[in-house]
């Protein structure tokens, strides 16, 4: 019998989707440079726009403003480098793509929801004049919580300031307009939404300019140079209508994930769900059991087949308290002691029956009760 | 045309021969055979090593940077992977000089000069610039009318403050080799870095950081039958060279280059460059045998055709000649069977004649009669005779046109 394997680490990458890999294998099948003049070079020119504009309606945008990169993490760098704003703000939640990206900026509080605190932002912006980039993410990559981009897009205009979302995790899960959010630029990753790795987009909105961060041949009209990534981008745009058009998948992630949360609280009524009572993506549980740490609980789970994460998938597997829960003013036990739990298009009712067959055994084996209030 | 050559004949979906092969190389499918399984059943994130499919990916990708370290007897912690040679340029340049202001040496005043070359791909050239504007002092060579540097004036423009040297390994417009070990040996001696693009170089010349005393390397997927979208920058270890990142966040990379890793791309370019390794020598003697046989008959069937850069120093499938008396588009569009470029792809959109043949001192007129043919791994001796025909036919014609042009009077389009 082969071992049972269940994947639910859909926000760490996607599988890809079908449509992409039928594109990603008609571009690797041609050769040609998008900048050449030659007719190979105009036929891959061709493929490149289509792809812009089947991205560009993911989230209802102009295909002049979509701008290819190599991922998320350099379409947040180039949103809040290339805007060439004095003042930059983010989010204490933010990705670490973004927090880095301008080590210096301010953070803006988040409440014990962890939704952005409009007053404070208001306040924020109005005490200083200089021209500013607001960059507030749609949807958190470690607890699924959706921000009030639409409403924080509207504080930042009124104070002239830009506004940047992050749109990465929630593209391809929740419907994005970029018009309705009123958001200058916008960040999306094709491997998130069942496109390849090693391709995103900055999409710019409105009158934004951006000063490019990688120099050369002049590429992406001056905004990002390089040779461009053909089969990633044709996968991109590929996988990018396949999510526009399945987005009713998202139903039945949805009730998945309920009935997990609902049977995880039954067994377990010490388990915390962060943010269980505000918008969330339909595909996502950040679930605490204090006093039991997250490493702890992923190697157990994984153990049993189950493939789950502590936080965010980054660099050196070390698990340390999560930055986004402890800017929610979470204590100890539930900054070190959340796993994230993440669905998707082909989740099935068996892999949810064999998470919680995994996750009950874990618990009835290390959880003690008291434990979290003396480790804190 | 002379009649239908065999060529033809066996082109029945009319596909033009593709001797552009310094701007995108086909990918080869052993190569995509090896990247398939990873854009599938292996898809995991390569950050997520809590579990199987994480720690699968994260083995293919170390496997790949072996691979591509192997290439240039490098160490593989040496590699960091970023998104093409585009990227791995502003990397090496921008990251080497902000580290240097940043870390000033104790007691001495931090470097802050650099030396390129005037004929450097158009993203050294680009970060050398905002270097410039960032109040670095850039020194960029003249080359000699050969298209190399001169040793000499390279050693006199080293001063206290050079920081690096970057010099383009083989030119992507003209194919000339610069001599790497000469360089390496001036700079190590007078202890300044060497940055090398290798995006022309790598995978078809023998390069090898040690014996080249190369400190920064940059690798380019596409460019040798591997995926695009993916490239390297070598960063030598020892004695170690700092970089501050371009791009920061995951800290994936050792820090150096944040950004899931795309799994099938870095597989993808492992693959091509072990290819590369095994078949290097006897693939570099069968593209020189077919680019002299083109370079021959052409000058046998063409009066007056010109080749620029050096005949020696040269990569074993890269040309560039001129045709005085034409233009290099007329040339273009008057053969459609042949995907060749007048130079640069970023730039060959362009009607700027290029500035690398302007810097070897070619005229306006000359440099604006110039096309790059570039031969690669699929190209076959019948393909290049079929483009000898076509580009020696083309050539008599429109210079017949330009001479009736001339006689009445009409100024010539350029």
């Amino acid at each position: 019998m082969t071992r049972r394997e269940s994947y639910l680490d859909w926000n760490a990458t996607a599988p890809l989707r079908p449509e992409a890999a039928a594109a990603i294998a008609a571009a690797l099948d041609r050769c040609g440079n998008p900048s050449s003049v030659h007719r190979w070079g105009r036929a891959a020119r061709q493929m490149v726009e289509r792809a812009r504009e089947a991205v560009a309606a993911l989230i209802g945008a102009d295909p002049q403003g979509v701008v290819f990169v190599s991922g998320g993490t350099e379409a947040n760098h180039l949103a809040l480098l290339g805007s060439g704003r004095e003042r930059v703000l983010v989010s204490a939640v933010e990705h670490n793509s973004v927090l880095q990206a301008v080590p210096s900026a301010e953070r803006i509080a988040v409440d014990a929801n962890g939704i952005v605190d409009l007053a404070r932002l208001d306040r924020q912006l109005a005490a200083d004049t200089r021209p500013a980039l607001v960059s507030v993410m749609l949807a958190n990559n470690e607890t699924g919580i959706i921000e009030p981009a639409g409403e924080i897009a509207t504080i930042a205009h009124r104070h002239g300031a830009l506004f940047h979302c992050d749109a990465v995790q929630a593209a391809g899960k929740i419907p994005v307009d970029i018009g309705a959010i009123g958001a200058d630029l916008v960040s999306l990753s094709a491997h998130k939404l069942g496109g390849p790795p090693g391709i995103g987009a900055l999409i710019v909105g409105g009158a934004a300019d951006l000063r490019p961060m990688i120099r050369g041949g002049g590429q992406e009209r001056g905004r990002r140079a390089g040779s461009e990534n053909l089969p990633g981008i044709a996968g991109f745009a590929a996988a990018a209508t396949a999510a526009a058009q399945g987005m009713a998948d998202y139903d039945r992630v949805w009730q998945l994930r309920d009935k997990l949360e609902a049977a995880v609280a039954e067994t377990a009524p010490e388990a915390v769900v962060i943010g269980a009572h505000v918008p969330r993506l339909p595909n996502t549980t950040a679930l605490a059991l204090p006093g039991v740490s997250a490493e702890t609980q992923v190697i157990a789970l994984d153990l049993d087949g189950v493939m789950v994460s502590a936080g965010a998938a980054c660099s050196s597997g070390k698990v340390g308290p999560s930055h986004v829960l402890a800017a929610m003013g979470a204590p100890p036990e539930i900054t070190t002691g959340t796993i994230r739990v993440s669905l998707g298009w082909t989740t099935t009712a068996a892999e949810i029956e064999h998470f919680l067959a995994a996750w009950t055994a874990l618990y009835r084996r290390l959880y003690r009760p008291g434990a979290a209030a003396r480790a804190a | 045309m002379s009649a239908v050559s065999p060529v033809m004949a066996q082109r029945p979906n009319a596909l033009p021969i593709y001797l552009d092969n310094q701007s995108s190389t086909p990918l080869d499918p052993r190569v995509l055979e090896a990247m398939l399984p990873y854009f599938s059943e292996h898809f995991g994130n390569p950050h997520s090593e809590s579990h199987v499919y994480g720690r699968n990916a994260m083995a293919a990708i170390e496997t790949a940077r072996g691979e591509v370290a192997r290439l240039i007897n490098a160490d593989p912690r040496e590699i960091v992977f970023t998104s093409g040679a585009t990227e791995s340029n502003n990397l090496a340049l921008k990251g080497a000089a902000h580290f240097a202001r940043a870390h000033p040496v104790a007691g001495g005043r931090a470097r802050d000069h650099l030396i390129t070359l005037t004929t450097e791909h158009k993203c050294v050239l680009e970060s050398a610039a905002t270097l410039e504007r960032e109040g670095f002092a850039v020194t960029y060579l003249p080359v000699e009318p050969n298209g190399l540097v001169a040793l000499d004036r390279l050693a006199a423009a080293i001063t206290e403050r050079t920081l690096f040297v970057s010099v383009m390994a083989a030119h992507n417009e003209i194919g000339v080799i610069q001599p790497l070990a000469e360089i390496g040996a001036l700079c190590r001696a007078r202890g300044v870095l060497l940055h090398t693009d290798a995006a022309q170089a790598f995978g078809k010349i023998a390069l090898d950081v040690e014996a080249m005393r190369i400190d920064l390397m940059s690798i380019s997927g596409h460019k040798i039958y591997g995926p695009k979208g993916v490239g390297a920058l070598y960063i030598r270890r020892r004695p170690r060279v700092r970089l501050l990142p371009l791009i920061d966040g995951g800290g994936q990379e050792r820090g150096l280059r944040s950004g899931t890793l795309p799994t099938p791309l870095c597989v993808g370019l492992g693959r091509a460059a072990a290819l590369a390794a095994a078949e290097m020598g006897e693939e570099a003697t069968r593209l020189r045998g077919l680019r002299d046989r083109l370079y021959g008959n052409l000058m046998r069937r063409v009066p007056d055709v010109q080749l620029n850069g050096d005949a020696e120093h040269r990569l074993p499938a890269s040309l560039n000649l001129s045709f005085p008396g034409l233009t290099a588009p007329a040339l273009i569009e008057a053969c459609p069977m042949i995907a060749m470029s007048t130079g640069s792809a970023c730039t060959s959109a362009s009607v700027e004649p290029s500035y690398v043949l302007r810097a070897l001192g070619l005229s306006e007129a000359r440099a604006n009669a110039s096309i790059r043919l570039g031969l690669g791994r699929f190209t076959t001796a019948a393909e290049v005779d079929f483009a000898v025909d076509a580009l020696s036919a083309s050539v008599s014609r429109l210079r017949k046109q330009e001479k009736v042009t001339e006689a009445r009077g009409i100024p010539t389009s350029g």
